[in-house]
């Protein structure tokens, strides 16, 4: 991106497909911070991935300008790194669900964050399996009644932000689809963040799970004195019962794998081929 | 006198940590550099120490196929070697070891051969000069020039200073004079060289050079054996050749991270085992449904499950034919000798990106893993064809699925402007609009479905023809595919030659030819029933249990293989097991198929005895 770049309206980052979602669905909210996020980046829509996995978040890309990589279920992130490593100047964004990421895709979340590439990695948190008509996830209560639960969740919810500032992530924020111009701020904050950063976005599942009541009076901004580049503060605050936060828990600055394999990919750019004639004495 | 021959073997035994590969190794890269063809196999177990380790090296002044039947000189780094392997050095052989740690008895040694005990700390005065100072010996022994083996030791040596490498080339040097002193005269030894300054790799080695000749800049892997010599050839190299490697926490990931820098326009491989095949499996359908190419190398070993790490198979055939739910376009090599470990590999990539689909590779661990001598790799003109890639828009809507006449639609890769797209692994239509849900489209469905396997009848065309080796009028084919092809060409050679020597109604005569196809999917059926209906009897030498490319064959022709050996211990197959059993069937003719298995236990010569497959009858009728 050029400092000077054309202003792009929200607007642009539409395609001609309508989302499915139900009405009312959180994550058209998600959509919308993320068309505010992309234009206040300016960000070109040829330089941009949207790598989403499956379920009702999984179908960002088709409604996001953008050279979009709908993969199998759970496998964001190593797609998105491939994607990264192959050409660092793309801008990557992951999307995806609490299931696509916490379960079948929950292996990848450690190492992707050891590796901390520059990615911005949203999940779109309904507690819920909304596609497959409402089966309990991770992010699920106890006690949550669904198909596969008729007598009540018995399994305890992870809390994702405590386990991403855990697991060493570089950047991690909460934000609510409900509030569409606070979360475009985060996911803004999140995409310019160089890392893997990662957002945890309460978007409520209107036809499954419809949290809208109980959300809000639970929401409160993570607090102005909280220091967010304390590990240890932005634990706490994540383990916090009391309220709801939304905003920058943590935030620090660390290499990127990118940097890390800068010769590698300094030699890959080069005009010139590799010598196979210096590398094919070794067999000599 | 001593004996000279064409070719001899040496056997190095012992355990794991003894430092066996890498004495073998340098002994069977002095051999090439001394203008000798080579091939060394090591049959190990999964263990960092312990366990039994035996390399087998194969020396000779023409090629050398495989590792061959048999041994000429032990190099017993334990009694363990001794009580394996010593009743089968023949006269004229020897066998080497270290007298400091354990005494050969008497009866132990066969006649004619001659056991020589070095004192190795009376000789050089530190155990760990104890490999260095066998090699010495046997160097002494098999009257070779010790010049291409002392060059080894100062380059290995180098970097620790002068002081080692003097110490190594003395420890060498005692070790021969010892073996000088105390040898008969008489041994067998092996003809002169051409001088022919040889090149030798494993194969591994060679489809991770393939891969970079071709222009592969991102590699993926899960370390397993036996594929994980190219993720470390990769990694070493990583710098040089601009390749960018990583190593993933899980196999699903590996695929996915090849995917994803594909998608963005990279080369990308990854490799592993039959194990981690079975993670990438959906992701295999997620690059055809994609339209992304990508080369997955399927490195096979014993299975199933875990199974046996460290040991041979050819048993993921079926696994590799039917991996990932669906129907889509996809193809299967099985390179068969070093050259094709390279040149298969740059195939590959071309293939996967003329067609926008998977690639796997198929390969195990008696090609990957096994050092060899090889020529005529061609590492200047490497043909590069990267397939259609749109670079501009051209005023026209893009569709990145467009429907064409060879079912491949010109790829945009991210960065380009104006054509910008979703690849997704639900169905979509040519624009890459999802109509898996709401819009589920039946006509649209049958389209793109059509669209995309009608790739498979081009990729067809691109496939080499089947062709039988050998004469064409042989009483008896051999049919096998990956590192079985070797065996196969050695036996027939072997049978051919036979039958030459003993016309004019010998107990064997017979000719006999090869049929190995290297391309396994998609299949050429017809040309291949053409050329097998012509065929007197048929053999089909397999490691596996259930004969699967037989089973493949049969499927895409309609033609029953008539004859069946079976291998399923985990070692690879020694030309002689083939040809005794090529040898009865020439000899009794037999009308009814059967399926013999061979079972050796390792140290025993090799019971070639066909047996009945436990829990079922020896021989099955088709």
């Amino acid at each position: 991106m050029s400092a000077q770049a054309a202003e792009i309206s929200p607007q642009e980052y539409k395609t001609d497909e309508h989302p499915i979602w139900c009405p009312g669905c959180g994550d058209f909210g998600v959509l919308a911070s993320l068309y505010q996020s992309l234009a206040a980046l300016k960000i070109h829509s040829k330089d941009l991935v949207v790598v989403s996995g499956i379920g009702c978040s999984g179908r960002t890309p088709g409604f996001v300008k953008s050279y979009g990589f709908h993969v199998v279920h759970g496998r964001v992130l190593p797609v998105s790194l491939g994607v990264k490593l192959a050409n660092p100047k793309l801008t990557v964004i992951g999307v995806g669900g609490d299931g696509d990421g916490f379960a079948i895709g929950g292996g990848h979340i450690a190492h992707a964050v050891r590796r901390n590439f520059d990615v911005a990695y949203l999940v779109m948190d309904n507690a819920t399996y909304g596609l497959t008509k409402g089966q309990y996830s991770p992010t699920a209560p106890k006690g949550f009644m669904a198909g596969s639960t008729p007598y009540g969740n018995i399994e305890k919810p992870i809390n994702p932000l405590a386990m991403l500032i855990g697991y060493g992530a570089t950047f991690v924020a909460r934000g609510y689809s409900g509030k569409p111009r606070e979360l475009a701020d985060l996911i803004t904050r999140a995409i310019e963040h160089k890392g893997f950063a990662f957002m945890d976005i309460i978007s409520p599942c209107i036809t499954f799970y419809n949290t809208y009541k109980v959300i809000p009076p639970q929401l409160a901004e993570v607090p102005k004195d909280h220091d967010a580049t304390s590990r240890t503060r932005a634990f706490e605050l994540a383990l916090r019962e009391d309220k709801v936060y939304l905003g920058v828990f943590y935030q620090t600055q660390e290499p990127t794998f990118e940097e890390g394999v800068a010769q590698v990919i300094k030699a890959a750019q080069a005009s010139a081929p590799p010598r196979l004639d210096e590398i094919f004495a070794e067999f000599a | 006198m001593s004996q000279t021959r064409a070719e001899l073997s040496v056997w190095v035994g012992g355990a794991a940590g003894d430092g066996i590969a890498a004495s073998g190794e340098s002994f069977a890269k002095a051999c090439a550099r001394s203008g000798y063809h080579v091939f060394a196999y090591n049959s190990y177990q999964s263990a960092i120490r312990g366990g039994h380790v035996c390399m087998h090296i194969r020396v000779g002044r023409q090629k050398v196929w495989t590792h061959g039947d048999g041994l000429q000189y032990l190099v017993a780094l334990n009694a363990d070697s001794v009580e394996r392997y010593a009743a089968r050095v023949p006269p004229g052989g020897a066998i080497l070891y270290n007298r400091d740690k354990f005494d050969v008895k008497p009866e132990r040694i066969p006649q004619g051969v001659q056991a020589i005990g070095l004192p190795v700390m009376e000789l050089v005065g530190n155990q760990l000069m104890q490999n260095i100072a066998l090699m010495g010996a046997l160097y002494e022994l098999l009257g070779l020039d010790a010049g291409a083996f002392k060059g080894l030791i100062r380059e290995r040596f180098a970097k620790k200073g002068e002081g080692i490498v003097a110490t190594n080339l003395s420890a060498f040097d005692k070790g021969a004079a010892f073996a000088r002193a105390h040898a008969q005269p008489g041994g067998i030894r092996i003809g002169a060289s051409d001088g022919k300054h040889r090149l030798v790799a494993s194969g591994n080695a060679l489809i991770a050079f393939g891969a970079v000749a071709a222009g592969c800049r991102f590699y993926a892997a899960y370390p397993m054996t036996p594929a994980s010599s190219i993720l470390h050839w990769m990694a070493k190299n990583a710098v040089k050749t601009g390749t960018l490697v990583k190593q993933a926490e899980d196999e699903i990931a590996v695929l996915n991270m090849a995917i994803g820098a594909s998608h963005a326009g990279v080369r990308a491989m990854c490799a592993t085992s039959g194990g981690g095949f079975a993670l990438m499996s959906e992701a295999v359908g997620e690059a055809a449904m994609t339209e992304t190419p990508v080369v997955v190398v399927e490195v096979q070993r014993a299975g199933p499950s875990t199974g046996v790490p460290t040991k041979t198979e050819q048993a993921d055939l079926f696994q590799l034919l039917g991996a990932s739910q669906g129907d889509f376009p996809k193809i299967i090599l099985a390179p068969r000798t070093f050259n094709e470990c390279y040149s298969m590999t740059i195939q590959a990539f071309n293939l996967a990106d003329k067609y926008q689909c998977p690639v796997l590779l198929s390969s195990d661990l008696y090609l990957s893993e096994r050092n060899e001598t090889f020529e005529g790799l061609d590492i200047t003109n490497i043909p590069i064809e990267r397939g259609e890639i749109v670079t501009e828009a051209n005023g026209e809507p893009y569709r990145r699925f467009l429907d064409t006449k060879t079912g491949v639609s010109p790829r945009a890769l991210p960065g380009t402007p104006g054509t910008v797209y979703v690849a997704a692994t639900d169905e979509h239509d040519p624009d890459g609009v999802v109509i898996s849900d709401v819009f589920t489209n039946p006509s649209m469905r049958a389209k793109m479905m059509e669209k995309r396997m009608r790739k498979l009848d081009h990729i067809l065309k691109e496939l080499p023809e089947p062709e039988l080796e050998g004469p064409k009028d042989a009483d008896l084919t051999l049919i096998g595919w990956g590192s079985t092809y070797a065996v196969l060409v050695e036996a027939m050679q072997a049978l051919n030659q036979e039958g030459l020597s003993a016309k004019g109604g010998s107990a064997s005569g017979g000719k006999v030819n090869v049929f190995a196809p290297r391309a396994l999917w998609p299949f050429k059926g017809e040309a291949t029933r053409r050329l097998l209906e012509r065929c007197t009897m048929t053999l089909a030498v397999e490691a596996n249990y259930i004969g699967q490319l037989a089973k493949l064959i049969r499927m895409e022709t309609g033609l029953a293989i008539q004859h069946h050996l079976h291998k399923y211990d985990g070692e690879p197959f020694e030309p002689a097991q083939v040809i005794a059993h090529a040898r009865k069937l020439l000899k009794t003719k037999p009308k009814e198929s059967t399926v013999a298995s061979v079972v050796s236990d390792e140290g025993l010569p090799p019971d070639f005895s066909p047996i009945a497959a436990p829990g079922s009858e020896a021989v099955r009728v088709h």
